[in-house]
């Protein structure tokens, strides 16, 4: 790791640590400037009743509860996601017939399905799994849609007059092409997914983070509440994380563009003109345009690093 | 009996891909091409030799494109008929491959990999196919690039890619529309140099257009002009091909010929 990445990695924990700090000062001294802090948890109530948590098996069971929702409905939303995006973007007759329901149920916020998913299905398991679906199933289409439709002509007219048929154009030029935009559907999906599982387990739930969450708020458990959002914050992180870096691994082909915000290249420092004979003056100058050339490119690739661990 | 069929199935199977198939005949006859809704070329009448390179010179919008994406397969005649070899068209075939102005290798793949998809819908097995790519790809200088993806090489280096891709699924027309249209002044002779030795020995007929009055000449053995909507005329190219001849007599008439009838 390069001095630069360890200093940004440093200035990010020393930001966590600043926000915590505030937190337990402000919780610590009972505050009661308009916001009442006096009601809140300190940092240490959270992390002591987190312990005991985690020491506990419901946490445990909660936690590959939501996993599981989370992870049924996403593969759904995503495999069907892009299969009904790709027909509609294709397909003059799938879209009039699919087009016209799915663009009604789409603004309704997955959400203000609970009454349905438990009229519709026998367990409520099924049903928490039906709205996470339905939350990541519209982003997914929506942008595999996109994606498709503004497929540059010329890849599918080569392959055509390659001898390729409709197999070959949907493996070889739709799905591949259309990939980088169902990968923004993809990170857009998990993220609401998150949202509706854990809204939909506190409303009908056994079991699950925010059906643990909420029962501790009914309780007057304020350190538990604060330790379910900690565990839903850190899921949601590392769950849409997977979703970007599988992204980035899948679309590498894409040309990156050179620029990259805050990774300006540094000027080379050019050694001060010596006063020697002229051809080791001119050697010199050779030695330091290799230099700077050398610098450019190191910066290049620390830009590189940059980008990729920026979300790590 | 069974068994005098069983014999007799190799004798009438088609020969295999490595031997050079001959190239095709195309026939316009009285053909009116462009989408239904704006015709752009009417009354079509034209001969491509089977063998032959065809160029087809013209001004922007006057057709040739049309004409090309007709011969490919991907537009239908209006009216008329376009035929390979007696039969009519029926859709793009891997028979006649088409060579793009604009980048159509597919960037997620490396230059082999694109090499490689004719063979791919062609059936071909991995390893086979891997070797032939890998040898047409040496055949356009591509050799070293061969690992490399489509935006990490020059604009040239695509073109011949491009080349490489087509000839590649060894098809019996080669449709070429103005390939080296965006390429520079020098790249572009180069390219000319190496469409023909590359094309030495394939045996397939070519149709080449272009806008380029220079380009035509050195490449076409025919020269087809399109004006106004209509083939105006085809002209025979004196030979042999040499870029240096540019002050023989028939050459220079020719060329004075071809401007004019452009409108140049």
């Amino acid at each position: 790791m390069t001095h630069r990445a360890l200093r940004r990695y440093a200035l990010r924990l020393a930001s966590l640590v600043t926000a915590l700090g505030l937190w337990q000062l402000l919780t610590g001294l009972d505050v009661d400037i308009w916001l009442r802090f006096s009601q809140f948890p300190t940092v240490t109530d959270v992390a002591h009743a987190f312990a005991s948590r985690l020491t506990g098996s419901d946490y445990w069971t909660d936690l590959t509860d939501s996993l599981t929702r989370i992870l049924s409905g996403f593969l759904l939303a995503a495999v069907l996601g892009v299969a009904a995006g790709v027909l509609v973007a294709r397909s003059p007759l799938a879209e009039d017939l699919l087009g016209p329901v799915l663009e009604v149920v789409r603004p309704i916020p997955a959400i203000a399905l609970v009454p349905v998913a438990i009229l519709l299905f026998p367990s409520n398991e099924q049903g928490i799994v039906f709205i996470t679906f339905t939350a990541a199933f519209f982003p997914v289409l929506v942008s595999t849609r996109h994606a498709v439709r503004a497929l540059t002509p010329v890849w599918e007219e080569g392959v055509r007059t390659m001898g390729g048929g409709r197999w070959r154009i949907l493996g070889s030029v739709v799905l591949p092409g259309a990939l980088p935009g169902i990968f923004g559907g993809l990170s857009v999906g998990i993220g609401v997914s998150w949202i509706c599982v854990i809204s939909a387990e506190m409303i009908s739930g056994q079991y699950g983070v925010g059906y643990r969450t909420w029962q501790d708020y009914t309780v007057v458990d304020y350190p538990g509440v604060f330790v379910g959002m900690v565990t839903i914050g850190v899921l949601g992180w590392v769950t849409s994380t997977a979703v970007e870096l599988l992204g980035r691994r899948l679309t590498r082909w894409l040309p990156r563009t050179s620029y990259v915000p805050g990774g300006r290249p540094r000027t080379a420092v050019l050694p001060a003109p010596v006063p020697a004979p002229v051809p080791v003056v001119v050697k010199a100058q050779g030695e330091s345009q290799d230099q700077s050339d050398a610098q450019q490119q190191g910066s290049g690739e620390t830009d590189q690093e940059a980008r990729d661990e920026h979300l790590v | 009996m069974s068994t005098s069929s069983e014999t007799s199935v190799p004798a009438t199977a088609p020969p295999p891909a490595a031997v050079a198939a001959p190239g095709a005949g195309l026939r316009f006859r009285g053909a009116v091409l462009g989408r239904p809704d704006a015709p752009v070329l009417h009354d079509v009448a034209l001969d491509v030799r089977p063998g032959e390179i065809l160029t087809v010179v013209g001004p922007s919008g006057c057709g040739k494109s049309t004409l090309l994406r007709t011969l490919a397969g991907l537009l239908a005649p209006l009216a008329g008929s376009v035929e390979q070899d007696g039969r009519p068209l029926t859709g793009p075939s891997a028979d006649r491959a088409l060579v793009f102005q604009e980048d159509a290798l597919l960037p997620w793949r490396t230059l082999r990999g694109n090499v490689e998809l004719p063979l791919a819908i062609q059936g071909v097995s991995r390893s086979a196919r891997r070797e032939q790519a890998g040898s047409w790809l040496a055949r356009v200088g591509l050799g070293a690039q061969a690992k490399q993806l489509p935006h990490r090489v020059s604009g040239g280096q695509r073109q011949r890619a491009q080349l490489a891709r087509a000839l590649a699924g060894a098809p019996r027309a080669v449709l070429m529309d103005e390939p080296f249209g965006a390429l520079d002044a020098q790249t572009r002779s180069g390219m000319q140099d190496l469409l023909v030795e590359v094309l030495r020995g394939t045996g397939a007929t070519v149709v080449f257009v272009t806008h380029d009055v220079d380009e035509a000449l050195f490449l076409g053995d025919r020269v087809a002009l399109l004006a106004a909507g209509r083939v105006a005329s085809v002209r025979e190219v004196p030979r042999p091909r040499d870029r240096g001849a540019l002050d023989d007599p028939a050459r220079v008439a020719l060329r004075r010929a071809v401007l004019s009838s452009l409108g140049t």
